[in-house]
């Protein structure tokens, strides 16, 4: 009845084991009863749980980023205590449960933090700097949403009920393999990649549409935004490299329920063609996740510089290079693998190549600086740290670039502190800049900027601390993922490290502080114009939070930069003589239905309880058929209601002091 | 300073023999070339900052500047000139530093078999019919040339101070070659995360006197463990944190054997294992 599910499964083994999932069932029903006490279900139903609004789409894909950074957070910080003090001793923490902290940490961050922040952040600001009402397919936009939180959801339910995997976060085979690693750790990890995996296939194509097809009249693709061309080309990347780990993990999946031997060691499996596949996705990933953060970093320094952004050319044609080259470069994770020289110096060198587009960007926000009129604004502070740590990190990427250097650092923590060094500041930075750029546009009121630029400073100095001393410990020759360690020259540089993540969760502390103090202020610090930062693209010509329709007439683009230039021939604001009735997509709960019942399906494999597997399956292939049939899927708001929330907004807009 | 002493003596920048030297000689070139670019960009960045900061009215600004083809051509060559060096270089140190290739000496290369176990090293010595768990010793000042796979999940050798890393796969065999300049005690480990014993998978490695050397393995010989198929199994089986065990006789092909039992064990044929 239950497959491999027994009381077994709870988490016993040890008081810590225990701890972490009685925090998990404690959060999750705090959350239940607190939005109960408030009354808040209908309204959660209604109005996000089964929107289609992209921009309610990506405020709630920020949300779970943000939840599943602080679960990731505590993984780090538990491997940094671990670290400092288990030289000669177990320290607290047993290997089996260390292994598991180390897996979920890599997991979280990549699979169910970066990639829910960006896609949190495209969805809110694409269709307004395209100048459109809504992405291509907003239905499909909410299934790719609530399948990246069932993968979510899989994760967090690892800690309550069975353990997560001790594969690591690539989870190379055989080590993940069946005979291996019989438990259904490996499983969970599977499903919670394949499920949020195929929402991220989805919104790429997604995104891909709706940038090509749906930009305002005049908006010719050299006049797109550098946050809109850095989210194409990553739309791009995600659509070509995701259906790869969908691949190996599905493979994988059936090396382990189906007994076949794609990458065992023995019946002519080869485990490294999962770690090819796995980087032919894992490269261009790293793109699809620092691509729309630079894009990010354009829009800021350009904005708070106060000036035209530099290059403007250079930046697109720096951005498509990247895109293509990131196909290109993903044997270089496996340099040690024993390939002949010819195929390491091919990889390497394509891997240098990459860095001249980036050299070429970081260049152009040098440049946009230059002869500029800075203002320190936490998302150009999140900005300038990014410059000047992420060339350190890309100094040592071209390092480990090398082949032969490779051999001496590879699977050391010098590797471990280079690609933190490129997605902290680079990718994390980024999309903080943005989270803390875009925020008044979202909810109408000002982001505190004393917390936000408290969080600035405690990551910055925190990531230091925390990395600085890893990569000392690579040129040590200390091994990634250890438990416990016999050197005691070591340790010393552990326990700054571990400094180095007190510090973060400090920034950490700053930035709830900065939302529970805005969130206090809300009503003092309305956002009455639309245009706090005077902003340069279409985001900022209309109201915060927008209409659900964004923009009640569709503007026309003149310029790159199309709303500075509407103000300076003083027509950003001009009212139309009447206005139009608008289509709006209407809510559906079907959207959250195939996200719940994929998390169930994804449980039921995990334990083998196949008739819940084939329920599951039932539903969500019922509720597509349902959706499909289901014509009468917009509604209309009438030209009376458009006039009457613009009247509004423009009464509003005139009461500014 | 005590950092700073500490750092010299780190095993990655305090190599002991010409391989890791050579690589980590590699390492500090191409961190020199790319600090031509790297510092004027960190010192750019914080000068444009705190110069043309919003409260500094003094200093020029050009809200429309926004493109310059000579300052554009600038920024794509400047790092393509610095790639180009480094691509170079890489080139030819890849070609020349490919494990594979075995080390010119007047000496011939002595033969070592290595077996990632869990949680593990074994070290066979097929001219020398010995076997060792956990400890690799050899004669400094000759080259030693490892052939090394997994009779387990992928495990990964390395030795920072003499060789760099590969991968040890079972089924497959993979090459390193390393040269201890001076006879010295140096740590091998594993880095290649591979379950609960792995923090504990590290091995000592001995360079000696050729005199000290022949002694050692005259020694091991007559220890009078062997292993063969039985005992192969028995030491195979999952044990972590192993004490230096010493095998006096060795079963003649069971390194051959351990890869074969995975790559003939079923109909397909894995692709040609490149020796």
């Amino acid at each position: 009845m239950f497959g491999k599910l027994t009381i077994e499964a709870l988490p016993f083994y040890s008081p810590i084991a225990a701890g972490g999932a009685l925090v998990t069932v404690g959060g999750a029903l705090l959350v239940f009863l607190v939005l109960t006490w408030l009354k808040a279900w209908k309204y959660l139903w209604t109005d996000w749980l089964t929107s289609v609004d992209h921009k309610r789409i990506g405020v709630m894909y920020i949300v779970l980023a943000l939840i599943m950074l602080l679960r990731g957070f505590v993984d780090a910080i538990m491997m940094r205590a671990q670290q400092a003090m288990a030289l000669n001793s177990g320290g607290y923490l047993p290997p089996e449960h260390f292994d598991q902290i180390f897996s979920s940490h890599g997991t979280i961050m990549i699979f169910f933090m970066a990639m829910p922040f960006m896609t949190g952040l495209i969805n809110v600001i694409v269709p307004l700097q395209i100048g459109t009402r809504d992405v291509a397919f907003p239905w499909l936009n909410a299934v790719s949403l609530w399948l990246s939180a069932a993968g979510a959801a899989l994760v967090m339910v690892s800690l309550v009920i069975g353990k997560f995997s001790t594969a690591g976060w690539t989870g190379y085979p055989p080590y993940s393999g069946i005979e291996y690693n019989p438990g259904v750790g490996v499983d969970y990890w599977i499903w919670a990649i394949l499920i949020s995996g195929v929402g991220s296939t989805m919104s790429g194509i997604n995104f891909i549409v709706t940038i090509l097809k749906r930009r305002a009249p005049g908006m010719t693709l050299m006049r797109m935004t550098p946050f809109v061309w850095t989210a194409l080309v990553a739309s791009v990347l995600m659509a070509f490299a995701f259906p790869a780990i969908t691949v190996a993990c599905g493979l994988l999946a059936l090396d382990r329920l189906a007994g076949m031997h794609f990458f065992t060691n023995a019946h002519g499996g080869n485990m490294m063609n999962y770690v090819n596949l796995f980087w032919i996705w894992g490269h261009p990933e790293v793109y699809i996740l620092i691509l729309p953060a630079f894009g990010i970093f354009s829009e800021v320094v350009s904005t708070f510089s106060r000036k035209r952004l530099f290059g403007y050319e250079s930046l697109v044609y720096a951005t498509a290079a990247i895109g293509i080259l990131s196909f290109t470069v993903w044997l270089h994770h496996f340099f040690t693998m024993g390939s002949s020289a010819n195929v390491n110096a091919f990889f390497g060198v394509m891997t240098m190549i990459i860095a001249v587009p980036t050299g070429v960007k970081v260049f152009n926000w040098l440049l946009t600086m230059y002869r500029g009129r800075i203002e320190f604004h936490p998302s150009m502070m999140w900005s300038i740290g990014f410059i000047v740590t992420f060339v350190i990190g890309g100094m040592t990427g071209v390092l480990l670039a090398i082949p032969p250097a490779d051999f001496l650092m590879h699977n050391t923590t010098f590797l471990v502190a280079h690609f933190h060094n490129m997605i902290i500041p680079g990718v994390l930075f980024g999309y903080l800049a943005g989270y803390m750029y875009w925020f008044p546009k979202v909810f109408g009121f000002a982001f505190n900027r004393g917390w936000g630029l408290g969080a600035f400073w405690c990551w910055l100095v925190g990531f230091y601390l925390a990395f600085m001393p890893l990569y000392l410990l690579g040129l040590k020759g200390m091994p990634r993922r250890m438990e416990t360690y016999n050197d005691p020259t070591w340790q010393p540089y552990l326990q700054v490290a571990a400094f180095g993540a007190f510090v973060v969760l400090c920034g950490i502390g700053c930035m709830v502080m900065q939302l529970y103090v805005s969130l206090r202020d809300r009503n003092k610090t309305r956002d009455l114009t639309g245009d706090p930062f005077d902003g340069r693209t279409l985001e900022w010509s209309t109201s915060s939070p927008p209409p659900p329709y964004n923009f009640a007439v569709i503007p026309t683009v003149g310029d790159r930069e199309a709303f500075l230039e509407m103000k300076e021939k003083g027509i950003a604001y001009q009212r139309p003589a009447a206005y139009e009735a608008i289509r709006i997509p209407s809510n559906t709960p079907i959207g959250v239905i195939l996200g719940a019942f994929a998390f169930v399906l994804g449980f039921a494999v995990v334990w083998h309880i196949w008739w819940l597997v084939l329920a599951a399956g039932v539903v969500m292939f019922a509720a597509v058929i349902v959706r499909s049939s289901d014509d009468d899927n917009e509604f209309t708001m009438s030209a009376a209601e458009v006039k009457a929330i613009e009247d509004e907004r423009f009464r509003v807009m005139g009461t500014r002091p | 300073m005590t950092a700073a002493c500490d750092l010299k003596r780190a095993a990655v920048l305090d190599p002991k023999g010409p391989i890791a030297l050579a690589e980590r000689n590699l390492l500090f070139d191409a961190f020199y070339v790319m600090m031509i670019v790297i510092v004027p960009i960190i010192i750019l960045t914080l000068w444009f900052a705190w110069r043309y900061r919003a409260s500094n009215t003094k200093a020029v600004y050009a809200p429309t500047w926004d493109s310059s083809v000579k300052i554009d051509a600038l920024t794509w060559l400047i790092p393509a000139v610095i790639v180009v060096a480094v691509a170079v270089l890489l080139w030819r140190s890849t070609h020349r530093l490919d494990p594979y290739r075995p080390l010119e000496s007047k000496e011939p290369p002595l033969d070592v078999q290595v077996v990632a176990q869990d949680w593990k090293w074994l070290f066979i010595y097929p001219e020398q019919g010995i076997a060792v768990v956990n400890q690799l010793v050899f004669p400094a000042g000759r080259p030693v040339s490892l052939r090394i796979t997994s009779d387990t999940v992928m495990n990964s050798f390395y030795v920072p101070q003499l060789a760099g890393q590969i991968y040890a796969m079972a089924g497959m065999q993979t090459r390193l070659q390393m040269l201890a300049d001076q006879p010295g005690t140096f740590v091998g480990r594993n880095s290649q995360y591979s379950g609960d014993g792995y923090s504990k998978q590290h091995f000592e490695v001995q360079a000696m006197t050729p005199a000290d050397f022949d002694a050692w393995v005259a020694r091991v010989k007559q220890g009078g463990a062997r292993l063969d198929a039985t005992s192969y199994a028995a030491l195979a089986a999952k044990s972590r944190a192993n004490p230096i065990t010493y095998f006096s006789t060795v079963e003649p092909q069971l390194f051959d054997s351990i890869i074969d039992k995975y790559r003939h064990s079923g109909h397909a044929h894995s692709a040609p294992v490149r020796r």
